[in-house]
């Protein structure tokens, strides 16, 4: 029963993703893409909220990944996105392992504001570099190459999608897997009691550094990802506001699951449209209204609404739980 | 024969916290087979000693051997892995895991394979183990509910069962029938005692109840003051006029 149901949510999850640029204007499109290459950093960020922390820190990873694609086109005017998403990943890979050595010894708020205090000190070299980041102008991306196979200007933004598509299908893969391991369930039981663990032999250390890698990944992934459909890559992408919305969405649709940031991150793209074009000066409120409602009324998110009435439709809360 | 090496051994151990000497030279050995029973006062220092033992205090002086080696304050992490396991007064559970995933997670900390993370923790060995482990402390029919759901004599167990799923050389108890109700007491002792004989694990436990002690133990070590003031047969240690006056209160 449990598995018909994950069976069934993933097909049609995958199905509807699948239709995305056939049957809806260029603009839903280019909000859908943005979402899922978000969502690889969200889910990062999630692993740790499961495990009782909360990173304001992770768009350093964020940006690691669209600099590299900046950095690439600028210098080399390389800009193939297929081989440039690995290069991504590996460099925010690279740059948690290090961070990382310092950020496991720290829990709570310690964690928390050293992670903000790492990714604004790589703000401000991006800002002050100049001479190498162009600073508050930014970079570009241009246009990306798929294995040096350039498509019809026309068709770019499909190819892109379903690039992105792609990704975040593996990532949603490697995230269910690192879940479902020992090392995933040792980050759950880190929440309740981290003497038990360190009295099995095991080290909550390594296992908080394991998964900052690997949320170093999803980041630099969804950092190449974003500077692509936007095109054009500044500083802000490591800043803490930045590291903000990845929390803000993460608990939006629901940290407790994998699907929960997917449609936190799709949602929150598209409230963000709306919410600036209807109040232009407002809309910063509007968000913090409907958080305000997500915490008061549905502390697990959006997704659990979705949960909620599937229960009655005989889908078992324990898969909830254990997804 | 008697065996060439000990599982444990204290030279001297000795601990303050400011005026209150908690461990005052203690000079312990344990040989692998034993079953010893520590009995003590609130306060005497028993639980000090086990926090001594495992790593999680440093004493101000005094050695800690394992099995011969000098292991002196080194961490509770890597005590535990030379086969030093330990279980809680107040149980240390995964309440957000079922007991069943609890267990394999101890499972897969002896394994060595805690740091896996492609392959899953529902591994078919593991699940077939855990479920023995369980069924032998008597928590089967709470394989699949989460830890908090245990009544406290199955927190207990649990607790110590996640320590005995290490394959532990000696295994550390610290007061099993604490927080259990009296007519259960003996149910949870003689359901431990039923594994302990089973699997021949050396074992100390803590307690500071004389009837369990003096029912269960093969070996007495009887606390006061953070010293050992007796050692030796339940029936012997417990005879002392000088223990009863420590632990009971009166001759």
């Amino acid at each position: 029963m449990e598995q018909r149901w994950f069976f069934l949510e993933a097909v049609v999850g995958t199905a509807l993703l699948l239709l995305v640029p056939l049957l809806f204007p260029d603009w839903m499109g280019f909000i859908v893409a943005l979402a899922l290459a978000k969502f690889l950093a969200v889910l990062g960020v999630a692993l740790f909220l499961r495990a009782g922390m909360v990173t304001f820190g992770h768009a350093m990873f964020y940006a690691v990944g669209a600099y590299t694609v900046g950095f690439s086109a600028k210098w080399f005017g390389f800009r193939d996105i297929l081989v440039l998403l690995p290069l991504g990943g590996l460099l925010g890979a690279g740059l948690a392992a290090l961070v990382g050595l310092v950020m496991a010894r720290y829990r709570e708020v310690f964690f928390a504001m050293l992670n903000l205090a790492f990714s604004m000190m790589l703000y401000g070299v991006l800002l002050k570099l100049y001479w190498l980041t162009g600073g508050t102008d930014g970079l570009g991306a241009g246009v990306p190459t798929f294995f040096g196979y350039a498509p019809p200007r026309e068709h770019l933004r499909v190819y892109q999608y379903y690039v992105i598509l792609l990704v975040a299908g593996l990532a949603i893969y490697a995230v269910y897997r690192f879940l479902s391991s020992p090392l995933g369930y040792y980050l759950k039981a880190r929440a309740d009691n981290e003497i038990r663990i360190e009295y099995s032999g095991e080290s909550v250390r390594r296992v908080i550094y394991f998964t900052y890698v690997f949320s170093g990944v999803l980041a630099g992934l969804s950092g190449v990802m974003a500077a692509f459909i936007v095109g054009h890559i500044v500083p802000e992408y490591a800043f803490w506001i930045q590291s903000g919305d990845f929390v803000f969405v993460a608990l939006l649709g629901g940290f407790t699951s994998v699907p929960g940031p997917l449609v936190g991150a799709i949602a929150f793209e598209f409230i963000r449209t709306y919410a600036s074009k209807y109040f232009p000066n407002e809309w910063q409120m509007v968000l913090g209204i409907i958080m305000l409602a997500i915490i008061l009324f549905r502390p697990e998110g959006l997704w659990s609404i979705y949960e909620g009435l599937a229960s009655r439709f005989g889908r078992s809360d324990r898969e909830a739980q254990r997804a | 024969m008697p065996e060439a090496t000990s599982i444990l051994q204290t030279i001297d151990l000795t601990k303050s916290f400011g005026m209150v000497t908690a461990a005052d030279s203690i000079s312990v050995e344990i040989r692998p087979g034993e079953l010893v029973g520590i009995v003590g006062a609130n306060g005497s220092g028993k639980t000090t000693f086990l926090n001594i033992v495992t790593g999680y205090l440093k004493p101000d002086r005094g050695r800690v051997l394992l099995m011969g080696e000098d292991r002196t304050g080194q961490p509770p992490r890597a005590i535990t892995k030379l086969g030093i396991a330990r279980s809680f007064q107040i149980p240390q559970l995964y309440t957000h895991l079922s007991v069943l995933e609890s267990l394999m997670l101890s499972l897969a900390a002896q394994a060595g394979k805690s740091t896996s993370f492609w392959r899953p923790l529902y591994r078919r060995e593991w699940m077939a183990e855990g479920v023995e482990t369980l069924d032998r402390f008597g928590l089967k029919a709470y394989a699949h509910r989460p830890g908090s759901e245990l009544p406290e004599g199955g927190r207990k167990l649990l607790d110590i069962a996640l320590s005995f799923a290490l394959k532990p050389k000696l295994l550390l108890m610290d007061e099993p029938t604490s927080g259990v109700s009296i007519e259960d007491k003996f149910q949870v002792m003689d359901t431990l005692m039923k594994v302990v004989a089973e699997t021949r694990l050396t074992t100390l436990f803590v307690e500071h109840d004389m009837e369990v002690v003096q029912r269960y133990g093969r070996r007495v070590l009887a606390f006061n003051d953070g010293r050992v003031i007796a050692d030796g047969t339940p029936d012997s240690v417990l005879a002392d006029p000088e223990v009863r006056k420590a632990v009971l209160g009166r001759v």
